[in-house]
């Protein structure tokens, strides 16, 4: 999958008009400096040997080296998959705190008004564009209230050298010991992860009503009831669990989605993340970057469907591989 | 006599008894489907509405959308300009209204060339089977389980701008949808006792094709067409809206809000959020309809 992928955007990228010599040394430049350039740069060769060359790099996790700067391409990525990682994984657990705990409301208050107003909820957020959400949150608790910044992961004033390590600054700031900072970087993840995570929790609200509503109508619910087992243990405890399998396949199906409203995210709030190192390199016309960013959001694809089909067998024993 | 029947004629054709019939109609359309049906309304009036706006704008726009010389820079919502106007002061109300005439066309145009190149291929290769479908599902797959906008970053950025470029960029990425869905319909249906009886009679594969299997998969397709065009709405906003959409001079919801975003620190909320309420309606209208199709043409599509 990853390797079909690639092809597509090794073919998209080398067929399209435009090329990163002209961009880098600028329209005007003389033929035999472009020439040179593109031999350099290895652009002169055919495009099946320049395919074959960047594969076997791959299988030697190599992503190349960057077209405009010199650098390696996996410097870049290195320095910001941890920001969008972060972002991601803050992002999935309101949209599943949200999506969750909303959908077996719903479900357990089935048509009464409640379930209708989460049922709409859940309609209208789906349809949101994720960065007009990050405006309007901006806007509301950035700009008018002044309570959360709207950009970047941490104030200028915080030193992000002093503790910076494994690139997670959560993780950074806690093993450095420097709350203040932890809570700084908090409170900037605040924000993009909350636009984030109510945009997508719509679909999961769907989703777990409509599981809870299969489940909550079994019979093992129904002598649950008959054993006097409170209403709301019942709820999320007996049924919310049976109810999960679905949500995870969803969650792995999903988590594609989630990508992309990062990279969104990241544009509308500054983020230091893949999506931004995205944009930038596609101005540039930088190849290897470009091809390496979506390498690295492949392979983050598969990563976690594969994670998903672990979870599954640990969830429901009934799963065996 | 003959005045008599004419009273009579003129009675049965007047407005308040259409609009009686149509509401019975409506009442009856109600009984049977219930709250679907009214959510398939809901969505089919916001649709007519912005087609409207979109096919006849000028009966609506007080003023030209790129018209520079409306009124001051940056007015809050009053009386001349209901939504303000922005940074280059031209009239956000008019340039709400032309804009669905662009995001309109790219979405509907995209979703019908991905579902023109979309699904044959799915009915061919559903059909034929074999290595053939196997190829072609496998690249489908991997599409389909890429992030679409990414995707639609790469082709976007890849052509330039411009509205061609920007329906392709956007066709692209929802081809899967359709191959998807039509072949495993077509799967489904080529191992039904009719189409068995069609190939005992003797038809060509293609009258089979044809006649047999697509009309009964092309039900399905309605609903996704509608849910899609939805998420064509999304992403084609979301292209604008970081900039690899459109050139200037065209009005577009997604390159509007990109602009508020600018001058969102002093706090020019009309900017923002009137471009993101329209992209939202919009898209929502299309849910709407979407999702009340499938309850009523194909109650078992959607199940969750």
């Amino acid at each position: 999958m990853i390797l079909i992928l690639l092809t597509l955007v090794f073919i998209i990228l080398r067929v399209m008009p435009g090329d990163p010599v002209s961009a880098m040394l600028g329209g005007h430049a003389p033929e035999k400096v472009i020439e040179q350039k593109k031999e350099e740069l290895g652009l002169n060769k055919p495009i099946a040997l320049q395919y074959l060359d960047y594969v076997d790099q791959l299988l030697h996790f190599n992503l190349g080296n960057s077209m405009i700067f010199k650098q390696k391409v996996s410097k870049p990525i290195k320095e910001k998959l941890p920001a969008t990682i972060e972002l991601t994984l803050f992002g999935m657990l309101f949209t599943l705190l949200f999506g969750i705990f909303l959908g077996a409301y719903a479900a357990s208050k089935r048509r009464t008004g409640r379930d209708i107003g989460i049922r709409l909820y859940a309609n209208i957020v789906y349809c949101m564009p994720v960065y007009w959400m990050g405006l309007m949150l901006q806007l509301i608790f950035g700009v008018w209230l002044n309570w959360l910044p709207i950009s970047g992961r941490t104030s200028a004033r915080i030193m992000v050298s002093t503790f910076e390590k494994t690139g997670f600054y959560t993780i950074d700031t806690l093993l450095a010991g420097n709350f203040h900072a932890f809570g700084d970087v908090l409170l900037h993840l605040l924000l993009p992860s909350l636009t984030l995570g109510i945009v997508l929790s719509g679909i999961f609200v769907r989703l777990t009503r409509a599981n809870m509503l299969d489940v909550l109508k079994s019979e093992y619910i129904l002598s649950a009831r008959a054993r006097g087992i409170p209403e709301r243990k019942i709820v999320y405890k007996h049924a919310l669990k049976n109810a999960f399998i679905p949500i995870l396949t969803m969650l792995g199906l999903q988590f594609a989605l989630l990508l992309a409203g990062a990279i969104l995210t990241e544009l509308t709030f500054s983020w230091p993340g893949m999506g931004r190192l995205l944009m930038e390199r596609i101005y540039l016309r930088d190849y290897p970057t470009i091809q390496g960013v979506i390498v690295v959001f492949a392979l983050f694809v598969s990563l976690v469907s594969l994670i998903v089909d672990i979870l599954y067998a640990t969830i429901d024993p009934r799963v065996k591989y | 006599m003959s005045e008599k029947q004419n009273e009579i004629k003129a009675s049965k054709y007047s407005t308040s008894q259409r609009v009686g019939r149509i509401f019975g109609w409506l009442i009856k359309a109600n009984k049977k489907y219930g709250a679907e049906w009214w959510i398939l309304v809901a969505g089919a009036l916001i649709i007519l509405f912005i087609a409207y706006t979109a096919i006849f704008p000028w009966t609506l726009a007080p003023y030209n959308p790129l018209d520079q010389n409306t009124g001051p820079q940056l007015m809050a919502p009053g009386p001349g300009h209901p939504f303000g106007t922005d940074n280059l002061s031209r009239d956000i109300f008019s340039r709400m209204i032309y804009g669905s005439r662009t995001i309109l066309g790219v979405a509907i145009a995209a979703a019908i060339l991905s579902s023109l190149i979309g699904i044959p291929l799915g009915l061919i290769s559903g059909f034929i089977g074999g290595v053939f479908d196997r190829v072609f599902s496998l690249i489908m797959d991997s599409v389909y389980s890429f992030p679409g906008l990414i995707l639609a970053i790469a082709f976007a950025a890849m052509l330039g701008p411009g509205v061609i470029n920007i329906t392709l960029a956007v066709s692209v990425v929802y081809i899967p949808t359709y191959f998807r869905l039509v072949r495993g319909q077509t799967l489904t249906i080529k191992e039904e006792v009719y189409v068995e009886a069609a190939r005992a009679i003797g038809a060509k594969r293609s009258v089979i094709l044809g006649k047999y299997i697509f009309p009964n998969v092309i039900a399905t397709v309605v609903v996704i067409f509608s849910l899609n065009i939805a998420d064509a709405i999304m992403t084609e906003a979301a292209l604008s809206y970081i900039g690899l959409g459109l050139p200037a001079g065209i009005p577009d919801w997604g390159m509007d809000l990109s602009m508020g975003k600018k001058f969102l620190p002093s706090g020019t909320w009309w900017m923002i959020t009137f471009p993101g309420v329209m992209i939202m309606t919009l898209a929502l209208g299309f849910t709407m309809l979407g999702e009340g199709l499938s309850e009523i043409l194909n109650p078992r599509l959607l199940e969750r």
